[in-house]
């Protein structure tokens, strides 16, 4: 290996890196509100993709049977749940199924008058933002008090029905979207894609963004405390199924972030989302689940790692991305201290 | 109907269904056979110890391979392959046991993910196992010259071993292991007081379920005649857990529910969603996925316990005479029993519990009281081992305590409640106070699983029959431990701590929640423990309790001990009214 490889598969690595590093982010944020391991978080990535796709192929995306199927659901689950309350179960549709709904007519809107690629890519971060509020609902809201392995299960179990689900509105095809820009820089004899530039950017303007999110917003405020303690946060106003609601949200439009940056880069199909989110993961597990500038360190490795060794070793590529978990579950699991739950 | 007569039936059907059914339903309940395994050591593992694995489905991938491997490219005897399965499984088990199981809370269930999908990329990467196309021609296996060839053959063989396995399960959870596995739910500081390992528990009960699982993938091996990686993926390896989590995890049957209810739903839907949805692909995962969210939010604890209310439970029968478990020989009365020497406890900067020293005499029942924040509970801790002294001297029938492990205390002679109850709510009342006579047995895990654990588990159930009647709750003995109200709750973890035949026995706060009626008795009760010869230290806030129930007080007050003595002496001084009372 020389130099400019070597170079160029560092590169590879922290522009995937970057993006695994966005869905570690999201992970630790979930999990610190809701102690809900999202599984499903790779399948926003995937959706993202998918959706655009088929915007730029002048297709209707799947993603409004897919919105439609999460928004009707949401609806009938706050039927059964406030019966005859019906001031209460308007209130929490609005929250839980009227973003699904209005999300599914902009998608079709934007489909339909062959809006603009910026339009494209608003409609498809809304779209699978407002997935977030519904999925919370159905799966986690009613198990919240549950402990941390029942909601991991039900957490695979969203998994399975949002990947069933990709595969029956979006296809077994896969899809890959047209790049935000071609341009190459050369820097030092070392090409740089605009592509990777952007995504770095990207990144670092949204850790940023997040960061001030939490540090200077009321609802991110809200999360923090929720995240802190949650009888307390429940005790000073914050509703925890607000918190949970809102957690997933935000998980979702990172999800759709990032898949918009891994769009152009590599072709995804209907259940790509799995691996993608498990990489985010392994990052997000290094920082412990806990810690979001660790959490990123680690993504940004695991995306270093996966590069170099697709280059020694291609066949054994995610053989060694996923053992290499198992040392630092490990060492985490020994470093940090955890309390038995009673 | 009795429990007997359901499993004959259950036997009797298994054993006609070839005769009956089609050949398509004898190669499903192959299947729901070859599930059956793996999903009962689910059962074991996540139903009843509690530990999460979504990576059973690589451990069926290493029997299936292993034996693949060497049958076809080294001509080796399935028989001899079906011992190196197990060995290589017992020896990944162990590995993957020690190094997973040691991780607290939710690294385990990610840990089995990372392996799972790390073993199944290995078995489609490496050249010689035929990468994702596989291997063929594995042969079949054949008994005393008889070759298994044709699938209702084999059939027999597959609920042989499966009943074979429920049998062993079922044999195992009700014997000395089992329950101390079915108590490890309630965290290690319960089960580490009856001197339980609880890490060694977990590593056995997690290689069970891998040998299990391994031995469902040599049938399939021998099954197919053929191995690919597909089945041996991280999907199928939630398929799996989703079978344990449908059939429930109260009992080994459950495993058989959970695999023929999910293989029959999934070979419906298979042929029912494409032709209603017009196109093909798994959309089964939907319908599955959807169920799991339903039934952990409706019904957590699986669709068995719903037939099972059909099915009363039988009725163990106690017994009457039984050998007596062995005794230790208690201390003449007087002689020191504990000797606590300047002990003290601190956490960062706080001083939880400063240089206290007293000691307990045999025979004597002392109180360790204080107001709340005393340092009580730590200065019990550090006695029972749950927690390490910074410095002094703990002694104990002259053993040095400090730094001992609460196993090894519980093993020196030491009993001891729980402030918080920590009764196994699901096994009943006399199988609860068996697992306080833990110590007192040998039986480990395979001779419990054949059943080779009759005169030990007889003379258990003798000793724990007779602590029952010492406390006077004999005619409960057959109750689930959770129906008790909280007074004989407590007085159930007295009789438990008894069941050890303690020299010492630590009461942690008897009289919490209690009803005066109820301490009224709990009070009688520790007075006739006296009378036959007890030594107790029992840890209070609640002056009235103790009064007349002590020989000595030992009053703690900011970590320090503030008075001891006779009780009405202790009363009557003045700082003690005045840590109690206020100023």
């Amino acid at each position: 290996m020389d130099f400019s490889i070597a170079a160029l598969l560092a590169q590879d690595g922290l522009t995937n890196g970057a993006i695994y590093c966005l869905l570690a982010l999201a992970l630790v944020l979930v999990f610190a509100v809701t102690r809900v391991i999202f599984v499903p978080q790779g399948e926003f990535v995937a959706f993202t993709v998918l959706t655009l796709a088929a915007f730029e192929q002048n297709k209707l995306p799947g993603t409004v049977w897919l919105l439609l199927a999460l928004g009707v659901t949401a609806a009938v689950a706050e039927v059964l749940t406030y019966r005859s309350d019906v001031r209460r179960m308007l209130r929490a549709m609005a929250g839980s199924a009227l973003p699904s709904m209005v999300a599914a007519a902009l998608v079709w809107g934007v489909h339909a008058m062959q809006a603009g690629f910026v339009l494209q890519v608003l409609a498809t971060v809304l779209a699978v933002t407002a997935m977030g509020p519904a999925v919370y609902r159905l799966a986690f809201q009613p198990v919240a008090t549950a402990p941390v392995l029942t909601l991991l299960i039900v957490s695979v179990a969203v998994h399975f029905v949002l990947t069933g689900l990709g595969l029956l509105f979006f296809g077994a095809e896969g899809a890959r979207t047209s790049a935000f820009t071609n341009e190459t820089f050369s820097i030092g004899g070392i090409n740089i894609s605009g592509q990777s530039l952007l995504v770095y950017a990207f990144t670092a303007v949204l850790v940023v963004a997040m960061g001030l999110f939490f540090k200077y917003t009321l609802f991110g405020k809200a999360l923090r405390a929720t995240a802190a303690n949650r009888t307390g946060a429940r005790l000073v106003g914050v509703s925890p199924n607000f918190a949970g609601s809102l957690s997933i949200t935000l998980a979702a439009a990172i999800g759709a972030m990032s898949g918009l940056l891994i769009g152009p880069i590599t072709t995804v199909y209907y259940d790509s989302g799995f691996l993608v989110g498990l990489k985010g993961f392994v990052g997000a597990i290094v920082g412990g689940l806990a810690s979001y500038p660790i959490a990123a360190a680690g993504a940004i490795f695991v995306g270093l790692i996966e590069s170099f060794s697709s280059f020694w070793a291609s066949a054994y590529k995610e053989v060694i991305v996923f053992t290499l978990i198992l040392p630092i579950l490990l060492w985490r699991s020994l470093t940090t201290h955890h309390h038995e739950e009673e | 109907m009795k429990p007997r007569v359901l499993v004959a039936a259950a036997v009797a059907v298994i054993a006609a269904a070839p005769l009956l059914a089609p050949a398509f339903y004898v190669t499903l309940l192959n299947y729901i056979g070859l599930y059956s395994l793996v999903a009962l050591g689910l059962v074991l593992l996540t139903g009843v110890a509690g530990q999460i694995s979504f990576g059973q489905a690589a451990f069926v991938g290493l029997g299936a391979y292993t034996t693949a491997v060497l049958t076809t490219q080294y001509g080796m005897s399935p028989w001899i392959t079906l011992f190196i399965a197990i060995a290589i499984t017992l020896v990944i088990g162990y590995v993957l046991g020690i190094i997973t199981l040691s991780m607290g809370g939710h690294y385990l269930p990610l840990a089995t993910i990372a392996w799972g999908i790390s073993l199944y990329f290995l078995m489609g990467t490496i050249e010689s196992f035929g990468g994702f196309t596989g291997l063929t021609g594995v042969p079949p296996v054949s008994i005393f010259g008889y070759t298994l060839e044709k699938e209702d053959h084999f059939y027999y063989f597959i609920w042989l071993v499966v009943l074979g396995a429920l049998w062993c399960a079922a044999n195992l959870l009700d014997s000395r292991p089992g329950r101390a596995i079915r108590a490890l739910k309630q965290g290690s500081t319960m089960v580490e007081a009856f001197g339980v390992h609880p890490g060694r528990m977990k590593t056995a009960v997690f290689v069970i379920a891998a040998v299990l699982a391994c031995l469902s993938g040599w049938l399939y091996a021998h099954l197919q005649r053929f191995v690919n990686p597909t089945p041996f993926g991280i999907n199928q390896g939630i398929e799996y857990l989703f079978m344990a989590v449908v059939g429930g995890a109260v009992s080994v049957w459950g495993a058989v529910l959970g695999a023929t209810l999910v293989t029959l739903l999934k070979t419906w839907l298979q042929d029912l969603l494409p032709k209603l949805l017009g196109e093909a692909g798994q959309f089964e995962i939907i319908v599955f996925g959807v169920l799991l969210v339903l039934l952990l939010q409706y019904a957590r604890e699986g669709l068995l316990p719903y037939l099972q209310r059909f099915v009363p439970s039988p009725k163990r029968p106690l017994p009457e005479a039984a050998d007596h478990l062995q005794h230790r020989s208690m201390p003449a009365a007087g002689t020191p029993v504990l000797e606590v020497d300047t002990a003290r406890k601190t956490f960062g900067g706080l001083v939880a519990v400063n240089d206290v020293s007293f000691d307990v005499k045999a025979c004597e029942v002392v109180g360790l009281i204080g107001p709340n924040g005393a340092g009580k509970s730590t200065c019990f801790n550090l006695i029972s081992g749950a927690l390490e002294a910074t410095s002094g001297s703990i002694k104990f029938m002259g053993h040095e305590l400090i730094g001992e492990t609460a196993s090894s205390i519980a093993k020196l002679g030491l009993g001891r409640t729980f402030q918080h109850v920590k009764l196994v709510q699901t096994m009943t009342v006399v199988e609860n106070v068996a697992l306080g006579a833990y110590l007192r047995g040998s039986k480990g895990v395979i001779p419990s699983a054949l059943r080779l654990n009759k005169a030990e588990e007889e003379a258990a159930f003798a000793e724990a029959v007779r602590q029952l009647q010492r406390v006077g709750l004999a005619e409960h003995a057959h109750d689930a431990a959770g129906s008790l109200p909280l007074g004989k709750q407590r007085v159930v973890e007295i009789a438990r701590a008894l069941a050890a035949d303690p020299i010492l026995l630590l009461l942690d706060e008897p009289a919490a929640g209690l009803r005066y009626a109820e301490k009224q008795q709990l009070a009688a009760l520790i007075k006739t423990l006296k009378g036959e010869g007890m030594t107790v230290l029992l840890v209070e806030h609640d002056m009235d309790f103790v009064m007349g129930l002590v020989d000595r007080l030992v009053v703690l007050n900011f970590g320090q001990k503030l008075a001891q003595g006779l009780p009405e002496a202790v009363q009557a001084d003045p700082a003690v009214r005045e840590a109690y009372l206020g100023a």
